[in-house]
């Protein structure tokens, strides 16, 4: 399957890219040397040189340092609201698919009616309620991410429920939750699971996106989005943090968005429409 | 037709309800109540027992909700905490500013899109095809706020080719023009890769449909061919992908916002977020979420009207 992904420019591309940010990111202890909160006032501003190889930001802070330990925020923020968003909308696109058709309904509904907040729009609402934190952007990425995987597994799951194997398992007495479980899910996971790393990057850049307003990750946590925000504020002083902290950004979205299209055409091509 | 358009109009009017009430119960539960979180932390308990009661809180809450929403339908959104003002009036100000803005990124994206998607679909398979397939993906993957720093950094900061701050003076049409470039083209970006990959997949059918191939039998130039007659059908799918886009777009308009120093709604909740005037942001997100339900609801009618095989699906 590697080599599949591998011939094609875009899957090459990709996992290269998500290689080379995850490895940054797990390593950020080992590959260098300067804590990435370590304030040095002499060093403000420095440009890429040997000893601070993308300079320093208005603190003095190694931004490679930053940037590395950056990385480990977007990843687990990625990996773990994704998680939870794939949780949740699982079992509701179950409940929806499976049960009655007047709860159907009614969380069709609600799907339709969240998704019809602007992201942006429902994420400053929702950061006014709960005030800027980690918790916030889990609270947004997994609100805007469920209605979608929802609805998938929700067709799925209403397309299988009058199929020829669940309906001998329901004449043999199975319970609901059995035929859910062994019958229907095993069949509906696969085209989520692609669908759910192609929102990957989505969701690295709601991060970084809250973390630019200050409403996400709070400094100093170095998070992509935060560096970005220092940069953008010291703008005059020196274009080198907005240039170190847009890279690993436009790296990670890229490599993950090419991975997971690779992976996509690769598996599924049935689902080239959704976008 | 007239059924079709009754049922998406009336979809849309049961989201809206569902969005106001999602919003009743947010701005409802925020922490605190919202009369001593309006009056700041200086106030004693008797100033905010008595805007309590002129706020209606002392009510029950299916009460306040149905006064809510009563205001509501009479374009009353309440009035913010700094100035007075009626909280309709100044989202309708702002509101202009961020409508140029997501016109601009709709121009930008069928700009760039469109011209894309017909010479990848022209030159299918060659060197050019797979160049632009790359780049439509990548276009699709960057974030907005990325794209629009960045192009501040280089075009704004560096260069010095367009400025960087606000929105030009009031009434100069061109200098509002040239502010409004640059900040459209980030907001625009994001969806030049799905329109140029549209425009291909429909350009490739079109260009093999029966109707095309009489065209070449005639002997018409393949050009004439292609920008006559087959654009002009490929690009209707095109509609839908703008009426999903605008939503984003609206988003990716947000941060433009505060990137550019320009005036608008995403700024202007981005602000009052900071300094606690919650009536402006409930309002402004309604006025937004209202908006962009209707502009998708006119595009669905719109599609129904060309396409009938959608009209069909919704039943």
């Amino acid at each position: 399957m590697l080599r599949r992904i591998l011939r094609e420019p875009l899957g090459a591309m990709g996992l290269i890219l998500v290689v080379l940010v995850v490895v940054m990111a797990l390593g950020a202890d080992v590959l260098t040397s300067y804590a990435p909160n370590k304030i040095s006032p002499a060093d403000r501003f420095a440009p890429a040189s040997f000893t601070h190889l993308l300079g320093t930001d208005q603190l003095g802070r190694d931004l490679f340092s930053r940037v590395l330990h950056g990385g480990r925020v977007a990843l687990a923020i990625a990996i773990g609201s994704t998680f939870v968003s794939l949780v949740i909308g699982i079992v509701l696109g179950l409940i929806a698919g499976y049960g009655p058709r007047w709860l159907d309904n009614l969380l069709l509904l609600v799907f339709d009616a969240v998704k019809s907040f602007p992201t942006v729009m429902l994420a400053l609402t929702l950061v006014t309620l709960t005030g800027p934190s980690l918790l916030a952007v889990v609270l947004v990425v997994v609100i805007v991410n469920v209605p979608g995987y929802a609805r998938i597994i929700r067709t799925q799951t209403l397309v299988l429920r009058n199929a020829e194997h669940v309906l001998a398992a329901r004449s043999m007495g199975a319970g609901t939750s059995r035929i859910l479980r062994v019958h229907i899910l095993p069949n509906i996971i696969g085209p989520i699971l692609i669908l759910a790393s192609m929102d990957i990057p989505v969701v690295v850049a709601i991060e970084a996106g809250l973390s630019f307003l200050g409403m996400g990750v709070r400094p100093p946590t170095a998070s992509w989005g935060t560096i970005l925000n220092d940069g953008f504020a010291n703008i005059r002083d020196s274009y080198w943090i907005v240039v170190a902290a847009g890279l690993p950004i436009i790296l990670t979205t890229l490599g993950f968005t090419f991975l997971g299209e690779s992976l996509r055409d690769l598996f599924d091509p049935r689902l080239k429409g959704r976008s | 037709m007239l059924q079709y358009a009754l049922k998406r109009l009336g979809l849309g009017i049961i989201i809206v309800s569902v969005a106001m009430m999602m919003l009743f119960c947010m701005v409802y539960l925020i922490p605190g109540d919202p009369a001593s979180v309006a009056l700041g932390p200086r106030a004693t308990p008797a100033m905010v027992e008595s805007l309590r009661i002129r706020m209606g809180l002392d009510q029950p809450v299916w009460i306040q909700f149905l006064k809510f929403y009563g205001s509501l339908l009479r374009g009353d959104l309440g009035t913010e905490v700094l100035s007075g003002r009626p909280v309709l009036t100044v989202v309708m100000e702002q509101l202009p500013f961020t409508l140029a803005l997501v016109v601009g990124g709709i121009s930008w994206s069928v700009l760039l899109g469109v011209p894309l998607g017909c010479i990848a679909a022209v030159k299918r398979g060659g060197f050019a095809d797979r160049v632009i397939g790359i780049l439509s993906v990548a276009m699709i993957g960057v974030p907005s706020f990325v794209v629009a720093i960045y192009s501040l950094l280089i075009f704004a900061v560096a260069l010095q080719w367009l400025p960087a701050i606000g929105a030009g003076e009031p009434g100069d049409i061109a200098s509002r023009l040239r502010h409004l470039i640059l900040p459209s083209f980030a907001v625009g970006v994001g969806w030049v890769g799905y329109i140029a990959r549209m425009v291909r997949a429909s350009m490739l059918e079109t260009l093999e449909s029966s109707h095309i191939r009489t065209a070449r039998a005639f002997g018409l130039t393949e050009r004439r061919i292609v920008y006559t007659y087959a654009l002009r059908i490929a690009v209707l799918p095109t509609i839908t992908l703008l009426g999903i886009g605008i939503g984003h777009m609206l988003s990716s308009a947000v941060f433009a916002e505060i990137v550019f120093a320009r005036p608008g709604i995403g700024k202007l909740v981005y602000e009052s977020i900071s300094v606690r005037n919650y009536p402006i942001v409930s309002g402004a997100v309604l006025v937004t979420t209202i908006f962009f339900v209707l502009v998708n609801v006119i595009a669905d009618i719109l599609i129904g009207l060309l396409d009938p095989r959608v009209r069909a699906s919704i039943d």
